[in-house]
């Protein structure tokens, strides 16, 4: 493969990569405080993407004021999800607490193909965001270089709440010991809430920005890149919102390079994913960055 | 043997007679629909028993029955089918050699398929079990997802995403629940043994089993084995059923099912996992309704598909949020209850 065509790769990689992450911190941050894998959240992204559709198409919004509004509801929903099926099951053993999850997430996509109907509908991305440019003979769509770009300054909002605010510390302590937390009167309640908002509206972006890059939107939009952010969030050290970036990033190159160097194997690129998931929890259960214990592995 | 047990083994052995002559009267009298729905009442229960050894006995949550299934059906399917049909469907890519010229009658291939999900089990057991909860769950998860993409993508043994067609429809009342019969023996006889009281110890605490003694792996690894044969010979069945097998036919929605099932009997219980097997069977075909349109004389309502998976995502929600125990919890139905209540005398005398 030419440096050029490498580059180019490189760059679908970590475009997709940082969608992976942008779903993966939520899936870490939940799983940090609640020690939940919170199985609905990958359906977020397509909440979020039908919640565009709406604003954009059918009410013809501007897109600044649509998209805003589909990630405010997407964040409140994540928080319904947990104020409903998630926060009764509290003190309930953890299997059960992933079997609602399971439920959630069939109970979300099989609403929208009730409501919605199972035709996949195209997402209208609004003209800023389509388009293409070429720089050292790289063709470039705009996306590729938008999604990363949203996702670093996420990001870096996200680690600068979680770092060095007070809610962000009352956060970490949650992570840390929930009893205590409760015990120092912190409320743990509003906690959880916020912590749902914030994964479903990263989540929401992901959708969205993942609607522009694949138009086709269709119930079960989230499924596959859910399961994969959440080996991302593996591979990166699950709790670890650094280690969910990186493992977002590592998982989306490899699999872009996978497809692009060995072409007979594109078929199997959605297992892939799964096979990395096996072969880290083998070698390296903590992931790439993580120190977190994971109290329930052997 | 005391009297009681010998009392038990006799009203066992009465049930079955009776389960011989209802099947007997449905082989004769039932018509196609009735026969289908209790085929397929028979490989549910297969299913769910099997399952719930794991995620209910041993209290391990296992997403990956449908990886097992998939296994044995295409296992069977393969090996019933002549040569020349095989050449037939075949059109893409030829089958590769021993597969392509071997038939084998229908017992021998559901035997194959349940042992070739063994097989695949012994093999990803090692590493798997190593892991617990959470962890557990999304790699067995991903069995089904990789078993999926190899069926759509070894076109020289799956056909690729055309599947096997035209099978011939072996499966009858007496396979279906002859199979089920012995899976609820075999995970019963299991759950009373020495070995079956470990895995529930395993559920109940690993730490403390571990310090009894108990090898957690071993008897997991056990438990796995079971319960991928008969979910492999259930996939046989199934396909023999169907008689067409694709790569989307057993995807996570069909483990999605069973979880319904082995919660709302309750987890760890066998029978309660028969009882809810039929509830959701029978359920599922009623329910059929509100998925079909509806002539009210002057206006129709349109049917709605997709709302069946809608209620019982909201069942599954409800039962694990309000009624976790399920139906039987880990309850079993036994003779020795039944006479109590009926003698009127208390529980445990």
């Amino acid at each position: 493969m030419t440096w050029a065509g490498f580059a180019q790769q490189l760059i679908n990689g970590i475009s997709l990569g940082s969608l992976y992450a942008l779903v993966a911190i939520g899936y870490t941050m939940v799983y940090g405080i609640l020690r939940l894998i919170n199985f609905a959240h990958g359906d977020f992204l397509m909440v979020a993407a039908y919640l565009g559709i709406f604003g954009l198409a059918m009410f013809s919004l501007p897109w600044p004021v649509a998209l805003v509004a589909a990630l405010v509801i997407t964040g409140l929903m994540g928080a319904l999800l947990e104020r409903g099926a998630y926060r009764p099951l509290r003190r309930a053993p953890r299997l059960s607490l992933l079997i609602a999850a399971i439920g959630a997430s069939f109970l979300l996509e099989n609403l929208a193909l009730v409501f919605l109907g199972g035709r996949p509908l195209p997402f209208p991305t609004p003209a800023v965001f389509a388009g293409s440019f070429q720089v050292f003979g790289l063709y470039i769509p705009r996306l590729s270089l938008l999604i990363p770009g949203v996702t670093l300054i996420l990001l870096a909002g996200l680690f600068y709440l979680v770092g060095r605010t007070r809610v962000g510390m009352a956060l970490r302590a949650l992570a840390h010991d929930g009893e205590a937390t409760q015990l120092l009167g912190i409320n743990v309640n509003r906690l959880i809430s916020l912590t749902f908002v914030l994964g479903s509206t990263l989540a929401g972006v992901g959708g969205l920005l993942w609607a522009m890059k694949y138009p086709q939107v269709n119930p079960f939009l989230g499924v596959l890149p859910g399961l994969k952010a959440f080996i991302a969030a593996v591979l990166g050290g699950i709790g670890n919102l650094a280690g969910a970036v990186v493992g977002g990033l590592v998982l989306g190159v490899l699999e872009v390079l996978l497809v692009a160097w060995f072409p007979a194997w594109s078929g199997y690129r959605d297992a892939f994913a799964f096979i990395l998931l096996i072969i880290v929890l083998l070698i390296r259960p903590t992931g790439l960055v993580g120190e977190t214990v994971m109290e329930d592995k052997l | 043997m005391d009297k009681s047990s010998w009392w038990h083994r006799l009203c066992t052995f009465l049930s079955l007679g009776l389960l011989f002559l209802l099947l007997l009267a449905a082989h004769y009298w039932a018509g196609d629909y009735y026969l289908r729905l209790l085929n397929t009442t028979a490989v549910f229960i297969t299913m769910a028993v099997s399952y719930n050894l794991i995620n209910g006995i041993c209290g391990q949550l296992h997403l990956g029955p449908n990886a097992f299934v998939t296994l044995g059906a295409y296992t069977a399917a393969l090996l019933t089918l002549t040569p020349a049909e095989k050449q037939a469907s075949f059109l893409i890519a030829p089958l590769v050699w021993p597969l392509s010229d071997l038939a084998l009658p229908f017992p021998l291939a559901l035997l194959a398929g349940g042992l070739v999900a063994v097989l695949f089990a012994y093999l990803t057991g090692f590493p798997v079990l190593r892991v617990r909860g959470d962890y557990l769950a999304i790699v067995t998860l991903g069995f089904g997802e990789v078993i999926r993409v190899l069926a759509n993508n070894l076109q020289t043994v799956t056909n690729g995403p055309m599947g096997l067609k035209g099978l011939t429809p072996y499966t009858n009342l007496w396979w279906s629940w002859g199979v089920a019969v012995l899976t609820v023996a075999t995970v019963m006889g299991l759950k009373k043994s020495g070995f079956g009281r470990a895995m529930q110890a395993i559920r109940a605490d690993e730490t403390a089993a571990r310090a009894m003694g108990i090898e957690p792996f071993r008897h997991l690894l056990l438990a796995f084995l079971v319960s991928a044969f008969f979910l492999g010979v259930a996939g046989g069945l199934l396909a023999h059923l169907i008689t067409t097998i694709s790569p989307t036919l057993f995807t996570f929605f069909l483990t999605f099912n069973l979880l319904i099932i082995i919660v709302l009997g309750g987890l760890g219980s066998t029978t309660g996992a028969i009882l809810a097997t039929i509830i959701i069977t029978w359920g599922n075909e009623w329910l059929r309704v509100v998925e079909e349109p509806l002539d009210f004389g002057t206006f129709r309502l349109p049917g709605i598909p997709g709302l069946r998976t809608v209620i019982f995502s909201l069942l599954l929600l409800v039962l694990i949020i309000f009624y976790r125990r399920g139906l039987l919890g880990r309850w079993e139905f036994s003779w020795d209850w039944l006479f109590r209540k009926i003698q009127g005398r208390p529980d445990g005398g």
